[in-house]
This record gives structure tokens, sequence and C-alpha cells, in this order.
């Protein structure tokens, strides 16, 4: 015999329960909220702080902040510039080195390697992005430069009527520490592989296998069939990716800061050290010491970060989300 | 306790779209009502409608009444969700939840709506909820093991005694058996025949042949053409509409000219 | 020299066409060596290079010793074979534990809401500034942190609290894309099964979908802390560098471990001028190695937490 709620005992008119349901609902509705409000809270609270640098003229700025009104720093304007220039330097080289080396590689997982493989050598890969950045900046200072450096030696001997690798004209040679743009970008490029590497996998793992057969029913060699089939596919798919890298390289802070040697310049010698800085790194290395002006200078340089930032990862988004079967893919 | 189910002019949208057109029909307490027509003729769709089901779906809606024993279950003030305590219902697909055991499946449905039970009155109603769905025999041994470790025909069985165990009074199910083998296939209508002594009960399905052993009334809805609305051709005694249908389009569908 | 005797729309099988192709599959398969390699010799470095500050005891002695585990920076200077991370690693495990605390409700809540309530405009409001939040640089993260309290509390506040908040909001999108992935895994019919034994949809949540999605939502909570026990920049900024404990989050600062690791690399090496102490020029560098091996060591046990947890906890759905 059994005492359990029949449904007979259930009327039908019970109503509390779809209040308990909107407030849930509600609940949820607000921690998403809370998330767009979040957002609007870092612009504007970047803005506020940044206001009182951002309003002053560049004789009263200067006159506060240790590092502007000398030399090449003497508006928070011209300073922007020349780390924007650098950030934007360092990035592209970054974006140089790893992309061609992540579609590679991707191509390699997707179409080279025995299927069995795949996803170990997938994840592999992936270990490259778990590795914490100053981790990487501590390792890119101490062990990778000193083997770095014959080889810039190398490279400004033989290739310096390149700008890009000219030796630094007030010693004829280049850098002796290798503090220099060019390695915080290589160490960046070895940073934003995996990011590169993980969404082209997904996309060259997604081309149609009529496409590829189509090709290597003509005779084709694989090389040829991705060119033919994988490739043209997976273009936009990849160019999200880069993009999203560059996000990524963009914002990396530690990993500069520990390479570089930095300087405010609109050099292109890339071999040189003391000419380049990123936004990222240049407030890391400011920002212990600043006074409050200082602290809202620097604030202003975060503010015009966040918006580089965002319309590049917002573009890349966009890219990324016309080709539409994307699933966490990163 | 088994109630009559009386469909008053109900026409069933989503959106704007009308999915099924003026359906008017009874379904008599006790008894065993098939629902047969094409693929996408709206049977399903208006099977969800009798225990509002179809308003899971954002913009699904219905004109018209559906009275359990004369009570219109879409009154203003009756809340979905009681309803479905009244009336309950099997899928196509077996769908035991997949963290709970045997045992916490067949009393889901008090226990997921945060009711008290005394350890005793929960095992009293596993045992009887999983007697009255001919599963007991070969589950009580191992009624902490999770619920998908059973067979597909094992977990319908146990599906039907989850809902069966907060009793209800109408039984729906939407075609039960064409996920499962010939076997279970026939276990489960045996089963329907011993349900319906104390459930009312509505079956859709697609296979006549099953239609025709298990239901005493069968309803043949059809639907004029893609975009159309479906509607209710014919209902009858089971044997009637099998052997002497009144409409042509009954006839053609039964001997397997459409369909 | 071989030319196939099959004509295709390419023409012949060349050996141009061959060596090209042979050129690039060993292009690809360098490309795969090449990403490797910093892969294999960072890893090496850190083990070798980590050991040192193990292997040197208090007396200057070649000595496996534990030291570094236990001992803070509190009153250790320029060459003394001594110090250690305890403090940083307090430091780190109460700061993320602050933001996980932070996070995750938030977090989990929004995906719910995306997946399980959200219609229209605001949903696909959310979704987009999730995704927009993912690229947030972290220094920009820590630079909010730091406003946000210099408005509320102070300027030049920092407290493990700020540190907390900045890894949030790196934290928050992270946690919401991985388990609105793991909760639209949960097949509509579980739900239906719910929703037709008359369960209310708040209930249908959280007795039915999130515990079927719970494992996957820890195993990308994991993950989440992995990615952010190892940021550097927004914990500079918001927590500043201290020597000595701090178990306080609201108060005061803390050293974490990445810090730890930039705050001994820019001493660079100690001068030895006193030959009756024991000195170790290298000692800073030791440690910064030290730092390295043990935060891979943690970020390593995490990733393989998570792995372990999706593999032993998922649902057995099916036979």
């Amino acid at each position: 015999m059994t005492t359990a709620q029949a449904a007979t005992t259930v009327p039908l008119t019970a109503r509390k329960e779809s209040i308990a349901d909107k407030v849930f609902g509600a609940f949820s509705a607000g921690a998403a909220i809370i998330i767009l409000v979040t957002l609007a809270a870092v612009a504007s609270f970047l803005l506020t702080e940044a206001w009182p640098a951002l309003m002053s003229t560049s004789a009263d700025l200067a006159s506060k902040v240790a590092w502007l009104g000398t030399g090449s720093g003497e508006t928070l304007i011209s300073v922007i510039g020349y780390l924007v220039f650098g950030t934007i330097l360092v990035s592209a080289m970054a974006l140089a080195i790893a992309t061609p080396v992540s579609i590679g590689i991707a191509l390699f997982i997707s179409h080279f390697a025995p299927r069995k493989l795949a996803a170990g050598l997938g994840y592999l890969i992936d270990l490259l992005a778990a590795i914490p950045s100053v981790v990487y900046g501590l390792w890119g200072s101490i062990v990778l430069l000193p083997a770095l450096k014959p080889f810039y030696r190398w490279l400004g001997h033989y290739f310096g009527w390149f700008p890009l690798f000219a030796p630094d004209p007030a010693t004829g040679e280049v850098s002796p520490t290798g503090r220099v743009a060019l390695s915080a970008s290589i160490v960046l490029a070895i940073m934003i592989i995996p990011i590169i590497t993980a969404i082209s996998r997904e996309v060259f793992l997604q081309t149609p296998k009529l496409h590829e057969e189509a090709a290597l029913a003509m005779g084709a060699t694989r090389w040829e069939m991705i060119r033919m089939a994988v490739l043209p596919f997976g273009r936009p798919g990849v160019i999200g990716a880069t993009m999203l890298g560059l996000g990524r390289a963009l914002g990396e802070t530690m990993a500069v800061y520990m390479i570089i040697s930095g300087g405010l310049t609109f050099s292109f010698g890339v071999l040189q050290s003391g000419k380049h800085n990123t936004i990222a790194a240049y407030i890391a290395s400011q920002f212990p010491e600043a006074n409050g002006s200082g602290v809202s200078a620097l604030i202003a340089m975060g503010l015009a970060l966040f918006i580089i930032t965002l319309l590049v990862n917002m573009l890349a988004r966009w890219v990324v989300s016309r080709r539409s079967e994307f699933s966490g893919a990163n | 306790m088994a109630k009559r189910i009386d469909v008053n002019n109900l026409n069933v949208f989503y959106g704007n779209f009308m999915a099924v057109e003026d359906v008017s029909l009874a379904i008599e307490p006790n008894s065993v009502t098939a629902f047969i027509g094409p693929s996408g003729c709206g049977k399903s769709t208006f099977l969800r409608t009798i225990n509002r089901m179809h308003e899971v779906i954002p913009g699904a809606r219905v004109e018209g009444e559906v009275l359990m024993d004369g009570t219109n279950l879409y009154d203003s003030n009756i809340d979905p969700v009681a309803v479905r305590r009244h009336i309950g219902m099997v899928f196509q697909r077996p769908n035991p939840f997949p963290t709970m055991s045997i045992a916490e499946n067949v009393v889901a449905g008090v226990k997921l709506n945060s009711k008290r039970m005394s350890k005793s009155d929960a095992e009293d109603m596993v045992e009887s909820s999983l007697k009255g769905a001919n599963l007991w025999d070969e589950v009580k041994d191992r009624l902490d093991k999770p619920g998908s470790s059973l067979s597909g025909g094992q977990q319908q069985r146990l599906c039907i005694a989850r809902a069966i165990a907060i009793k209800p009074d109408v039984l729906l199910m939407d075609e039960p058996c064409s996920a499962l083998d010939p076997i279970s296939t026939l276990a489960i209508e045996d089963l329907i025949q011993e349900l319906k002594v104390n459930y009312t009960i509505v079956i859709v399905t697609h296979n006549m042949q099953q239609a025709a052993r298990v239901s005493e009334k069968t309803a043949f809805f059809n639907i004029a053409g893609t975009g159309k609305p479906g509607k209710l051709i014919e209902m009858n005694d089971t044997t009637t509409i099998f052997s002497v249908p009144s409409e042509k389009a009954t006839e053609d569908y039964i001997s397997g000219r459409f369909g | 020299m071989a030319t196939s005797t099959v004509s295709s729309p390419l023409g012949n099988l060349s050996t141009r066409r061959r060596a090209i192709n042979g050129l690039m599959t060993t292009l690809v398969y360098g490309a795969f060596v090449v990403a490797l390699v910093p892969l294999v010799w960072l890893s090496i470095t850190v083990v070798r290079k980590g050991t040192d500050r193990f292997m040197l005891d208090s007396n200057g002695e070649h000595h496996f010793n534990v030291d570094f585990l236990n001992q803070s920076m509190k009153g250790v200077f320029g060459g003394m074979p001594e110090g250690g991370i305890m403090h940083a690693i307090v430091g780190t495990l109460l700061i993320t534990l602050t933001a996980t605390v932070i996070s995750v409700p938030i977090g989990l809540l929004t995906a719910i809401y995306i997946v399980e309530y959200g219609r229209g405009k605001l949903r696909y409001a959310v979704r987009f500034f999730v995704d927009v939040m993912t690229g947030i640089p972290s220094i920009v993260a820590g630079l909010f942190a730091y406003a946000l309290f210099a408005i509320l509390v102070g300027p030049g506040t920092k407290t493990g609290l700020v540190g907390a908040v900045a890894l949030s909001v790196l934290m928050i999108p992270v946690v919401v894309r991985s388990s609105e992935e793991m909760l639209r895994l949960v097949p509509n019919e579980l739900r239906e099964a719910a929703y037709a034994l008359g369960v209310p949809k708040w209930l249908t949540v959280l007795k039915v979908v999130v515990p079927t999605a719970f494992a996957g939502i820890s195993t990308g909570v994991t993950l989440a802390i992995a990615r952010v026990i190892g940021e550097t920049a927004p914990l500079l900024i918001a927590v500043g560098v201290i020597d000595s404990y701090n178990t306080n989050v609201f108060s005061g600062r803390m050293m974490t471990l990445p810090v730890y690791i930039v705050s001994e690399w820019r001493k660079g090496s100690a001068v030895c001028n006193d030959p009756a102490k024991i000195c170790v020029p290298e000692i800073t560098e030791y440690r910064a190695w030290a730092a390295a091996l043990v935060l891979i060591l943690i970020v390593m046990a995490l990733n393989l937490i998570a792995r372990l947890i999706s593999k032993y906890f998922s649902p057995k759905t099916g036979r």
C-alpha cells in the first residue's frame, strides 16, 4: 500500500510554480546582464581614470609625469603613437612567422599524419598554449636570446641592406644583447601558433570529402589536392584564425616586457635594441613606479589598447562566424 | 483513476502557421485509442496538445478546447505544468535520466518536484511502478544501477514505469515502439493491454498492424500537402476503420496506396 | 623520371609536379617539427634549471631540500641562498580561489540563460559580447580592476581582491563558453522527459540539465583556472609585490607565483662583495626557474585533472 502522491491530489490550478520559474529565469538573465554591464564598466572606468591625462595640456602633463616631456616622449599622443607603431610592428612580424607554420601544422595533422595520431598531435601543439607567458618570457630572455645572437649577426651581415635587418647606424652592428623587436616577435609567434593551428585544423578537417576526392580522381598529387580543395575552402576560417592570433599578440605583455629593451622610435630596424616597445609592455614597466598622473596617462594608453584589440577581435569573430559550423575551436 | 478526454474544434499553431486544423474527438476512459496517419500529418503535434507539451516550443499555441472529465485544460487559470502531472507521456526514444539509477528514475516525477517521500514510500512506489510496467522481475536485483545500463526495450518500460509512478489519469504514447526490436515491441503491446485497466491510453503509431492489435478506437489523420494543416479524417472503432472505412483517403492509407 | 601513361586534366605526372609535392610534404612535416622544437627545448630547460634551487641548501652546498617550498622572501636579500615561494603559492591559491568563486556562478548562470531562457536581442548581445570579452588583453583587465577599486575605495588600492576581480574578467567568458557548450550537449529529450512528468522548467534545469552537464562544466572550469593561474600582467598591476605572507584577500598586497618569477628575474644577479657571507650570485635566476617549474607543474596538474574529470565522471549515456 503506497501513500505516494497521486496525481489527483495536485490541483490543476497550482500557480506558484510559474512564479519560481520566472524568478529563476530573471536570475539567469541578470547574470547575463552582469556581463554586458562589466564590459561597459571596463570601458567607462578606464575612461574615467584616463580622463585627467586626456584632458590636460601636454605641458601640464609633462610636468607631472616622469617619462613625458623629454626626448621622444613630449606628449602623451606622441608616446602612444610610437607604442602603437611598435605594437603593430612586433605583432605583424609574429603573425608573418606564425601563420605559415600554423597552416603547415594544421595541414600536417589533418591531411598528412596517420588518422589515429591526429588527436594526440593536436594535444601536443595545444600544450604550447598551456605554458604561461611569464615562463616564455623567462626562457626567451635567458635561453633563446643567446642562441639567436649569432643568427642576428649573420642576418645583419648578409642582409643588412634590407631596412628591417639594418644594423644600428651608431655602432654599425646589430644589437649585441639581442633584446630586439625580432626576438619578441619570435617568442610571440610561438605563443600564437597553437591558437591559429587549432582553428585551422578544424577548418581543414571540414573540407567536403567530395571536393578532395574529385581532385584526387583527376590525378592530382596530395599537395595539388590540398591547393585545389582544402585551402580555398579553409581560407575564411584561416583568416579568422590569424586575426584571433593577432588579437592575442597585440595584448601580450610579459613575454615582450622580459625580452625587449624598450625605446620610442618609428624605426624599422628590428635588429636594433632600444628602438621599440609595445603598449602592454610599456604599461607594465611604468605602472609600479607611477604617480597619480602617470597612472592616469598609462590607463589612457590601456584604453587605446583595449579599443584596438576590441576592433580586431570583433572583426575576427565576424570572419570566423561566416563559416558557421565552428564550435569551441578555441 | 482514468478519465475521458474531449477535444472540441482544436486548431494548433506554430506562430502563424496552422499545423493542425479543427479536430474534434472523444477518448473514452480505460480504453486504448490509436492515432494513425502518414508522416508529417500532425498526429504527434496533436497528441502533444493534450498534455500541453507543445507549448515547450516557443510560439506554439492552440485555439479550441481540450476537456478532461469536463475541465478545459486550456482555461486561463490552469497551470500547464500541473496538467502534465495528470497526463503522462512516453516518447519515441527511451530517455531515462543518465545521472540517476533505475530506482531514482522511477521516482523522478516526485523527487524532481522537491516533494518529500519517506524511504519506504519510495521503495513501494518503485516496486509497484516497475511491476506495473512488467519490469520488476528483470531489474529487482540492480535497482541502483544507472538507468542507461538497460536494453532499449527495458529502458522504454522504465520510462513507462516512471510515467505511471505519479499515477496520471491519462497516458500518452508517442510512437513508443518505433526505436525497439520486435520482441520488445510485443512486450510493450502486451503491457498496454494491462495498463488500460487503470489508465486511459492514447498511442500514436505509424505501424497500422500495431494499431489494429492494441486499440479499441482508431483516429486517422491526413495532410493535404506540404505547408497545409493536418486534419482528422475519420475516427471509429478499430475493427471498422480497418475493414470498412467511410472515407476514401482512409481506405487508401490502410491499403498502402500512400504513406 | 617516369611519366604516367594515364592522361588526366592536369597533364602527365611530371617530375616537376612530383618534386613540388615532395617539397611541400617536407615543409609541412617540417612545420610540425618547428613547433615541437620550442616545446621540447623549453620543457627541458625549465626542468633542468628549475631543479638548481632545490639542490642548493642554506649553507650554499649541493644538497636536495625543499626550503624553496616552505620559505617566503621575508628577510632574504642579496645573494643569500635562501628564500622561497610559500607566500607566493598561498597568494596564488587564495586569489585564484576567490576569482573562481566570483566567476563560476556568474558564468554558469549566464550560460544557463543563453541556452535555456534566452531569446532575441538580449541573447544575441550577450553571446556576442562574451565572445568579445575573450579577447580583452590581460593587462587591460588588470587596469580595469585597479580603476574599479580606485573609484570605489581609493587610488592605489592593491589587495588580493583586486587581483581576483581582474582574473574574473578573464575567467568569466571562458566559463560561459564552455558551460554553454556542455549545456547544449544535453539531449533535448531529457528535458522533455522531465516536462512530461510535470516538472517546471527551473527545476528541470537545476536537477536534470545541469547535473547531466556537470562533468563537462567542471572540466571547463578547471581549464579556465589553469589559464588564469599563470597570468602575470594583471596581478602585477592590481596586487603588486610583497615579500611576506598575507592570507587576507581583502587587505594588503599578496605575492603570486607568476609575479614572483618576474620580480626575481628583475633583480638580476646578486652582487657578492663580502667573502665572509655565503653568497650565490645566480640565486635570483635559480629562484625564477624553480618558481617557473612549480607553476608549470601546477598548470599541467590542472589540465590532467580536467581530463580525468571528463573521462570518469561523464554520465554514461547509452550502453
